[in-house]
């Protein structure tokens, strides 16, 4: 078990090591000079030379790549181009925001989606199933910004019945937290809902047709139970597995969210980055984001083993 | 319990069960009667598509909705009618009055659950015990059905133990209850031979302790001359005959049933002439080894699946390659057509160690080894007419398009089909007819050597007898080396000029068939010959 | 158990055109999918004629005016017409959708067939792609198109990187299960060259699920570009593009909101027609699957 747990642990090093790679060839191995992209059209040859000093790209390719690995190694991901601060305390600073928006969105959509998904299943074929699957193709295809807007055009600015804008932190302000948390969760949530209910459907119906389930009926076993005690159980890994792997939109998902609502978290300072071409801010947030990407769906794996007997180390 | 004694378990009276109507057929079972007497083993025999295992669904209440529905008559449990029980009361009946075992053991089981919890989830649904008391009961049904190491295998997960063993714990849920009627819907098909007569024995001494009536569903006639009480034999759906395990093994009247026991191969070879033409291949101390990547941390785990085999096999020879699944037979048959690389050893074919040749070198020699595989239903491609599969080889070796048809079209007269049958798509025909073109597929390539590996074993017992005379037929007329890969032994005794018996990768025994069967010396060829079924029936 | 069925009566294969007609039929909402993403398309194919003005110019007097009937979509902050804007716009998300999909499919396909096959550089090809799977999508976008400056090139490059994966791995797993039938392993013992397995016989396999993914990559792509051009590091702000009209209207969405909802709602309904005919085709492409979600 715990030998499992090693090894699990070891093979995420690998992963991140090539998505540190990947984001380091990205600025050395685009066509062109990325100085002079990154400093702008009205730029100076003066800060075109201050930026590529900065970035390091003025040294062999090899000892570039050596540095970005040891600053890395170090929590050291570089340093501001526009405030001069190093990247870490920009992200450390706006920590919190993303952090609480994702818990609660996936909590939501969680405890929102499961539970869909089982019913649509159990029903399959049947309009409830045809209605849950048209909603989710729906919540797949609308834009996360076009949702936010829709929702602050309709509780925000016409029944006005939430904040439109802003974010307040659980802990000093619980009840505004609660206000100007839930029309983002929503809007975050809903392509996260979509997938898992599509995902967690699909597992559930496929586990209702295997030869246990009609030895768990042969053998008089009420309808709840052979859904609960032996359909849900088998399906858990597979909707345990894209709840992991739709972090990943999620983490796509709060940059927009966050701009749309106007909350002080990471994905406004990717925007903000953006806009100033700040490269460093973005090429560190891209970073932290993939390794804790890397490092949820571990966790999850190594759950695995707890829910499923079959996998085995 | 008195008036139970006098009441059959099972009585089914003109039932007909109806298909989709989009089907070729109208119905799954027409007009069904058959009884089963308490203490009885009631075996239906058919072949696929004859309603066998529609039957047992229906008694149990577990009709695919929507799909199959019972039209007419009564299937009455001690004298209840299923078909008119509300969902509650089947409910209630299915595990304390019948209960089921299945096929295919692995899948039947959860595999997320004990198997202890699974037994003792019987009792749950239907009995008030306390969880103590259900584990006791569990423990000492488990000892019944003789699974070692109760206490201990109790808290197992399925894929923990063995295909035997699963079954085992099937028939320990199944019978836990004491239930009056067992349905059996094959329940030792997917089984090695060895374990196959082990849970017959064991099917057989539950049933006849418990007083319980079964409904034992097979396809194999060794089977049933070796459990049967009374015989029922079906075909699309009617009933054929029926009658006394006698009656019908040793004096069927029916054409059909005539047909299907004449098919059974017998367990007794006929005398063949030792083969003596040019060696067609040889191998010498063939080996393939499995290794486990043996990634960071991760114990390495060899598996030798053939090791130091020795084979010699000549034009115009049939040699049988006998095993139980995983004796490594399949893999000796790969390495030799070189759809696996060998770890080790020579392959000698027409005296050229093929073992080692690096792809290029090896494909102008691939055309004389050829291989007929076991499922007729993913050997050809969908995608390609039954034309373009033929011609595909001769194409790849230099012939036109019109001379590899013109070949093909003689083949397919050569197999038994009609030539019109290259313009069309494998789905249009059935299993038997796709493995005579998947033969004329393999000897448009005139190879030396045809290696059948488990050719006939999907295939329906009547059909199996059609495709082995083609087989045997083409081996002589073609003067082919024919290696012939099976777990079959009475398919082997027919056909075999020298049988190899392997297990665990390693050959254990060789010899001349007829020598071989009336005199095995190996331990584990004794076993295994011991372990077919049907031993008294078919030595005719 | 024994496989023999019956001979199966010979059943007429309908034509393609009929099949396809047969899918609509049964399917009214895969029509009316398919329906709204013609007129979208004729609609961007033939925008200059379908009265609309230059989509730059500027008219004081369509200053964020509301929808009406000489503007029929309003107009934008600086006075631009919202109607032509959303033609044009239609241009360059259904420009980004299809060209991401053929481009991914394609580079997929062949990364996924020597992966998968001939297992040339599996492991090193393999986890490359589980690294690039591991970087969230918008972000890779977001960087990629960073360090090279907007335009239509980056920005579609930027889109497709982050989708490869998913074909590669799709066809990948494709491959290994096919290359283990046993008339794959036929054609092998024939003698058959392995293009011409691929060709033959690999290849006709990956084709249905790739034209159901192709779909997804186009909703994707579409969606994306949209994203990336709303968050400003999209289509260059010159070029009228749905994601570009809503990042502009933002400032003024609580007095002037259809300038974001009219290209918010034109593109979503763009990418639900483009995932209902996916899911439509994946029905009938790819039964197999199609069970499962």
């Amino acid at each position: 078990m715990w030998l499992f747990i090693l090894r699990r642990v070891a093979s995420t090093v690998p992963v991140m090591l090539i998505v540190a790679v990947v984001i380091f060839a990205m600025l050395r191995l685009t066509p062109g000079d990325p100085a002079v992209v990154i400093a702008g059209d009205q730029a100076t040859a003066e800060q075109i030379a201050r930026i590529r000093a900065s970035l390091g790209l003025d040294l062999p390719i090899h000892e570039q790549f050596v540095t970005w690995i040891v600053h890395i190694l170090q929590g050291d991901l570089g340093t501001s181009i526009f405030t001069n601060m190093p990247v870490s305390t920009l992200i450390g600073q706006r920590l919190e925001p993303t952090m609480m928006l994702t818990l609660t969105t996936v909590i939501f959509s969680v405890s929102v989606a499961v539970p869909l998904g089982v019913w649509a299943a159990w029903r399959a074929g049947t309009w409830t199933d045809r209605l849950i699957m048209m909603f989710s193709v729906l919540g797949f295809s609308f834009p996360v910004f076009v949702l936010g807007y829709l929702l602050i055009y309709q509780f925000g600015l016409t029944l006005k019945w939430l904040p439109t804008q802003g974010y307040k932190s659980p802990f000093t302000d619980p009840l505004g937290f609660a206000s100007t948390i839930v029309m983002p969760t929503i809007t975050l949530g809903m392509i996260y809902i979509a997938l898992v209910t599509r995902i967690t459907r699909a597992s559930v119906l496929e586990v209702l047709g295997e030869d246990y389930i009609r030895t768990a009926r042969a053998k008089g076993q009420v309808e709840r139970k052979v859904l609960f005690r032996h359909a849900l159980k088998n399906a858990a890994v597979p909707i345990a597995t894209i709840i992991g792997i739709g972090i990943a939109l999620l983490i796509g998902g709060a940059v927009v969210t966050e701009t749309v609502f106007n909350i002080p978290g990471l994905g406004r300072l990717v925007v903000d980055a953006i806009l100033r071409r700040d490269y460093p801010i973005i090429q560190g947030l891209i970073l932290v984001f993939s390794f804790t990407y890397i490092i949820i769906n571990m966790l999850i794996d190594i759950a695995y083993t707890m829910l499923d007997p079959r996998i085995r180390y | 319990m008195t008036e139970a004694s006098t009441q059959p378990v099972l009585e089914i009276s003109h039932l007909s069960v109806a298909l989709p109507s989009s089907g070729d057929r109208r119905h799954a079972v027409i007009d069904l009667s058959l009884t089963i007497q308490p203490g009885e083993i009631v075996c239906v025999v058919g072949e696929s598509g004859s309603g066998k295992s529609v039957t047992a669904q229906a008694i149990m209440g577990l009709l695919p909705k929507g799909q199959l529905v019972a039209e007419r008559g009564t299937i009455a449990l001690q004298g209840e009618d299923v078909l008119k029980a509300s969902p509650d009361r089947l409910r209630e009946w299915r595990g304390t009055r019948m209960a089921m075992i299945f096929q295919e053991p692995m899948t039947a089981l959860n595999p997320v659950l004990t198997v202890g919890d699974q037994i003792a989830e019987m009792l749950a649904i239907h009995t008030d015990l306390t969880a103590a008391e259900q584990r006791a009961r569990v423990l000492e049904m488990m000892q019944a059905v003789h699974l070692p190491d109760v206490e201990r295998m109790i808290d197992c997960y399925p894929h923990q133990l063995s295909g035997g063993q699963r079954q085992r714990i099937m028939i320990a849920q199944a019978l836990i209850l004491d239930p009056a009627l067992l349905i059996a819907d094959e329940p030792t098909t997917a089984l090695d031979v060895t374990t196959q007569a082990q849970i017959l024995k064991l099917i057989k001494e539950m049933q006849e302790r418990r007083g319980t009536g079964v409904l034992f569903i097979t396809h194999d006639f060794g089977v049933v001359a070796d459990i049967a009480d009374r015989v029922v034999v079906m075909q699309h759906g009617n009933l054929v005959e029926s009658g006394t395990r006698d009656e019908v093994l040793l004096a069927p009247k029916r054409p059909y049933t005539q047909m299907l026991i004449a098919s059974v191969p017998s367990l007794v070879p006929p005398h063949r002439e030792p083969v003596s033409g040019p060696v067609a291949l040889q191998t010498i101390n063939l080996g393939k080894t499995y290794q486990g990547t043996g990634g960071f941390l991760d114990k390495e785990r060899v598996v030798k699946a053939a090791d130091q085999v020795n084979l010699i096999l000549r034009r115009g020879e049939t040699l049988g390659v006998v095993g139980e699944s995983g004796s490594g037979k399949s893999t000796v048959a790969r390495c030799i057509a070189r759809l696996i690389d060998p770890s080790e050893g020579q392959i000698l074919l027409d005296g050229l160690d093929i073992a080692h040749l690096p792809e290029k070198t090896l494909r102008p020699h691939r055309r004389h080894v050829q291989v007929i595989f076991q499922d007729p239903f993913r050997s050809l491609n969908p995608r390609r007419t039954v034309g373009q599969s033929i011609i595909e080889g001769p194409m790849n070796f230099g012939l036109s398009e019109n001379e590899a048809l013109s070949r093909a079209r003689d083949l397919m007269g050569l197999v038994g089909l009609s030539p019109d049958a290259l313009s069309r798509f494998p789905h249009q025909f059935s299993g038997g007819q796709r493995q005579r073109i998947s033969i004329a597929r393999a000897l448009a390539m005139q190879p030396h050597v045809l290696i059948a590996d488990e050719a006939v074993s999907a295939l329906d017992v009547s059909v199996q007898a059609q495709v082995l005379a083609l087989l045997d037929d083409v081996r002589k007329r073609f003067d082919l080396a024919l290696l012939f890969i099976t777990h079959d032994l009475r398919v082997a005794a027919q056909i075999c000029d020298r049988i190899m018996v392997m297990q665990k990768g390693k050959v254990v025994e060789e010899g001349a068939t007829r020598t071989l069967f009336a005199n095995p010396q190996h331990t584990y060829t004794k076993a295994l010959f011991d372990a077919a079924p049907g031993h008294d029936f078919t030595k005719r | 158990m024994s496989l023999t069925a019956s001979p199966s009566p010979v059943a007429d294969r309908p034509s393609r055109g009929r099949a396809l007609m047969d899918l609509f039929r049964h399917n009214p909402l895969m029509m009316l999918s398919a329906v709204i993403l013609l007129v979208l398309v004729l609609a961007a194919l033939f925008a200059p004629y379908l009265g609309t003005v230059d989509p730059r110019k500027i008219g004081v007097l369509r200053r964020m005016a509301p929808p009406s009937a000489q503007a029929w979509f309003g107009g934008d902050q600086l006075g631009r017409d919202l109607w032509t804007r959303a033609l044009y716009g239609a241009r360059v998300s259904l420009m980004v959708g299809s060209v991401v999909a053929v481009m991914s499919i394609s580079i997929g396909l062949l990364i996924g067939m020597v992966s998968g096959y001939l297992r040339a550089f599996d492991a090193v090809i393999m986890r490359i792609m589980d690294g690039l799977m591991s970087i969230p999508g918008i972000l890779l976008a977001i960087g990629l198109v960073s360090v090279s400056g907007a335009s239509f090139l980056t920005v579609t490059v930027a889109i497709m990187i982050p989708e490869i994966p998913r074909v590669v791995r799709l066809v990948r797993s494709i491959v290994l299960t096919v290359r283990e039938e046993p008339y794959v392993e036929a054609a092998i013992a024939v003698g058959t060259p392995v293009p011409l397995i691929l060709w033959r016989h690999i290849l006709p396999n990956c084709v249905p699920p790739l034209i159901v993914q192709a779909t997804y990559v186009a909703a994707s792509a579409m969606l994306t570009e949209a994203l990336l051009s709303f968050l400003g590091a999209g289509t260059p702000p010159e070029i009228p593009s749905w994601g570009n009209m809503m990042a502009e209207g933002r400032i003024v969405f609580p007095i002037a909101p259809w300038i974001v909802l009219i290209p918010g709602c034109t593109l979503a309904v763009a990418i639900l027609a483009v995932n209902v005919l996916g899911d439509g085709l994946r029905d009938r492409l790819d039964p197999k699957i199609a069970k499962r979600m």
